[in-house]
């Protein structure tokens, strides 16, 4: 089961190997020109296999199930909850972001207990619903509630999961190490594909018969024992358990260095050995910093809580279950975990064309900047911040910002100057002159020769727009 | 009224913060023994005997295995995955003569994998302090605005009340777009903190690359032998006269590069014909959490592991500007109610960056929020450590009330 035989790697699958199963018909019934195509696709998960109809037909059945052995990811991909809501783990390819991308971003579950009043707990819920910021044109979110019984009686945890179910359709977690307490959670909710938490050395008979039983993911804990943790699994999977998710422990303060490596082996093993026992999502549990929180106030807390949490999505893990609430605990959680889970194959762009800030009126300057989407928000911060009455036209590079574009005549003066004109800015301000970023300086003659906007070469930097425009614009305006 | 809110704020501000600052120092002092559990919570989960009795057959089993289940845990072998590498990162000393010094970088394997080997030595934090007022974001000015202009006073502050074990001065004042104070008076002002402070010290310029080499030399050549960080060499300066000022007075070159690893190497190759690599520090750039971190730390992830693999070019220790988190407009910015305070939003968002580019390998921070300074410190400390974490306490996670 386990050992370096595993699998190809995911850098060592070449197109050719993918290519060489396809029926090679060139049909085109997939989108692509030929098969080729198709493969180069499929070998970087631009495209799932099932894409291609001719192979989903009985005589390429082998095939098909070859393809989809050499496909499979180092760790295994988990479905929690049904529906829309319902949310992937795992799913991962590799070990480092570089190495292609991460598919699945950490999913943050935050906890209600079944000793909570009713009132907390729909208060709770309604927060983790509610919780969105939007950052580059994506919404980030919670994605699940944690039911953790603390009265270990199976009425009151039965009680509690039917009011989370009832309140919610985000996915949820049932945590009790009481086989008897989580069977009367399931049964409150018994086809809403809960995780189940946790099978340990004590109970994993009963929590594997719970999880074929009600079709249900399984998390394995085995707390800083990761020779236990692998022989849980191992008998799990013999078990008939399929859907697993592993917590070696989360371990603050002291122990963090252990965490840190049992994560790293965990997924090391997974994608560059080939272990498959270790090919599962990794569960981590910022909340076990609440253990050592007596006598602390909780902003101390929160703040330990949420840095070890950005920790974990950093090394590895796939799945969170937190306990603070507040939005300034959570909210660079959410945007970190936006970043680490951007493909960095594909520069990160937003929509070219006319941003307004500010009341600009016809005497107002004119600029323009990349679609970079770093390069755009750093703009616009630098005009927002400094309350400025601007037009900024944002010409499309391809993602890429402005020294980078200039170089690989991605930012030419042709485009500069069609945008120029379908901006409609020529109707919107009585002058003609144009400010162009400092390390755009290089193209000036040739705007002003192919847009008839008299250019004035701005600052290398955004954050020196103001002063530069105090300087330069209403000396000149 | 607008401004008396305002005032408001900034009172409880400082309040929080100051407080943050104390409950963050009485953390260290806090035992184990301080969380006490409520009888009754304990037995159900230290005593198997209070595990319930087993689930008979299950009454629908979805596709029932054919073979046997195991009826007792099936032991697996588990090997840790450790891997040797043929690179490793060179150590560069920083210090002063008759003062303190520090070595960092010599890492033979990724940031923290420490169950493959141990950390060489310990990531340093280095605080930024200016020459002249700038703007701070007001969740950091808080705490330096009687230091404010006084780079000394400051500088005294960071180490003795921050806990800094370097102390970066940036001479803001040289930058001829600003005071463009002469090389002369950058000197007595790096002469003030080193009187003031005996930490290793980074020289930071101005970003003008003629200005920047006029004062570097300046300095380099009054301090020659203190091993100063020289913040920082880039390609369009004149290289070759930075590097031979450097090496000549005994000093460490940053050799600062925009997130491009190919130009880094090249920044690099540049500096060995006259630096020894025992004298670059390299920083890649760092952008602020949410402002493209994920380029930072995958740039400095694959130049650690380049590293370790073999390429000389990218083998010495990184630095990074960690204050840049502050860039980031959701670290210092007022924003809706279900956000604040920002006064712990923003210095959280700087130990996220920090923390973020620990883990890609960072060896040295250049950092601002005492607060998050702090916490970075433990953090180090911790990883360092080597203890091991409470299994059997960590279970207890599932059934405590908080």
């Amino acid at each position: 089961m386990s050992g370096k035989e595993g699998k190809v790697g995911v850098k060592e699958l070449s197109p050719i190997d993918v290519y060489k199963l396809l029926p090679r018909t060139n049909c085109k019934e997939c989108g692509e020109e030929n098969c080729m195509a198709f493969a180069a696709k499929v070998v970087n998960r631009e495209v799932p296999i099932e894409k291609c109809a001719p192979l989903l037909k009985k005589e390429f059945e082998k095939a098909y199930k070859q393809l989809k052995e050499m496909l499979k990811p180092a760790v295994k991909e988990v479905v929690i909850g049904t529906g829309e809501k319902a949310v992937k783990i795992g799913g991962k390819l590799v070990m480092y972001r570089h190495e292609l991308t991460y598919f699945n971003p950490t999913a943050i579950a935050i906890d209600v207990t079944d000793e909570m009043s009713e009132d907390e707990i729909l208060s709770r819920i309604k927060r983790v619903e509610e919780f969105r910021f939007e950052y580059i044109g994506q919404t980030l979110k919670l994605d699940m509630i944690a039911v953790r019984s603390t009265s270990n009686d199976p009425d009151k945890f039965k009680a509690t999961v039917r009011k989370v179910a009832e309140n919610t359709k985000l996915p949820m977690v049932l945590c009790s190490l009481n086989p008897t307490v989580l069977e009367a959670g399931l049964m409150a909710a018994p086809k809403t594909r809960p995780l189940l938490y946790a099978a340990t050395k004590d109970n994993w008979r009963d929590m594997a018969e719970l999880a074929l039983m009600y079709g249900c993911p399984l998390t394995v804990f085995a707390p800083g024992n990761l020779k236990l943790l692998k022989s849980l699994v191992k008998t799990l999977v013999e078990y008939g358990v399929q859907d697993l998710v592993l917590d070696p422990g989360t371990f603050a303060g002291e122990g963090l260095a252990d965490t840190l490596n049992n994560f790293t082996m965990i997924r090391r093993a997974a994608c560059k050995h080939g272990d498959e026992l270790l090919g599962f999502p990794l569960m981590g549990v910022p909340m076990t910093v609440w253990l050592d929180s007596a006598g602390l106030a909780q902003e101390i807390v929160k703040w330990r809580e949420a840095y070890l949490a950005a920790m974990l999505i950093v090394r590895f893990a796939d799945i969170l279950i937190m306990h603070s609430l507040d939005g300034w605990a959570l909210l660079p959680n959410v945007v970190l975990r936006a970043n680490i889970y951007t493909d960095p194959r594909k520069p990160v762009a937003v929509e070219p064309g006319l941003r307004v800030f500010g009341a600009p009126d016809e005497n107002s300057p004119v600029m323009f900047t990349t679609n970079f989407a770093l390069t755009y928000y750093t703009v616009a911060s630098d005009l927002e911040s400094a309350k400025i009455n601007a037009y900024l036209l944002v010409v499309d590079t391809e993602g890429l910002a402005v020294d980078s574009s200039v170089a690989g005549r991605k930012l030419t003066a042709e485009k500069i100057a069609e945008a120029l004109k379908a901006s409609g800015l020529e109707n919107k301000v009585k002058h003609r002159k144009l400010i162009i970023p400092g390390k755009a300086a290089r193209l000036s003659g040739e705007i002003e020769e192919l847009s008839g906007w008299q250019v004035i070469v701005g600052p290398r930097d955004s954050s020196e727009i103001p002063k530069f425009l105090q300087e330069k614009w209403q000396t000149q305006a | 009224m607008a401004e008396k809110r305002e005032k408001d704020e900034t009172v409880a501000g400082l309040k929080l913060n100051s407080r943050l600052l104390e409950l963050l120092a009485k953390l260290q002092e806090v035992e184990l023994e301080d969380f006490e559990l409520e009888a009754g919570e304990l037995e159900i989960w230290l005593q198997p005997g209070a595990v319930a009795a087993p689930i008979i057959a299950p009454p629908k089993a979805v596709a029932p295995p054919v073979k046997a289940k195991p009826t007792q845990i099936l032991e697996a072998e588990f090997t840790p995955p450790i891997e040797t590498y043929p690179g490793k990162v060179v150590e560069v000393k920083l210090g002063r003569r008759g003062g303190k010094s520090v070595v960092i970088g010599g890492e033979t394997t990724p940031a923290f994998y420490t169950f493959e080997r141990p950390t060489p030595h310990p990531p340093v934090i280095s605080i930024d302090v200016f020459d002249m007022e700038v703007p701070l974001a007001r969740a950091v000015k808080m705490h330096v605005k009687d230091v404010l202009g006084d780079p000394a006073a400051w500088a005294k502050l960071a180490v003795e009340k921050f806990g800094a074990d370097m102390i970066t001065v940036h001479l803001i004042s040289i930058d001829p777009l600003v005071k463009d104070a002469s090389p002369k008076e950058a000197v007595k002002t790096v002469e003030a903190v080193a009187q003031a402070v005996d930490v290793p010290l980074v020289i930071g310029g101005c970003g003008d690359p003629v200005k920047d080499a006029d004062v570097f030399q300046e300095v380099c050549e009054t301090f020659a032998g203190e091993r100063f960080l020289i913040s920082s060499i880039t390609r369009d300066m004149d290289v070759e006269r930075c590097a031979k000022f450097i090496k000549k007075t005994g000093h460490v070159a940053l050799a600062f590069t925009p997130m491009d690893l190919n130009i880094a190497r090249e920044l690099n190759r540049r500096l060995y014909d006259f630096l020894a690599k025992e004298d670059i520090v390299m920083d890649l750039t760092t952008a602020a959490l949410g402002y493209g971190l994920d380029y930072a730390f995958t740039n400095m992830e694959r130049a650690r592991l380049a590293a370790l693999m073999g390429d000389p070019e990218l083998a010495h220790p990184m630095s990074s500007g960690t204050t840049n988190a502050w860039a980031a407009r959701e670290a210092w910015m007022k924003m809706a109610p279900e956000w604040e305070p920002r006064e712990l939003r923003g210095p959280l968002w700087e130990v996220i960056t920090a923390l973020t580019l620990l883990l890609a390998g960072v060896d040295l921070f250049m950092m601002m929020h005492p607060a998050a300074v702090k916490t970075v410190k433990d953090v180090i400390a911790q990883l360092m450590g080597g203890k091991s974490g409470n299994a059997e306490r960590l279970v207890e996670w599932v059934t405590a009330k908080f």
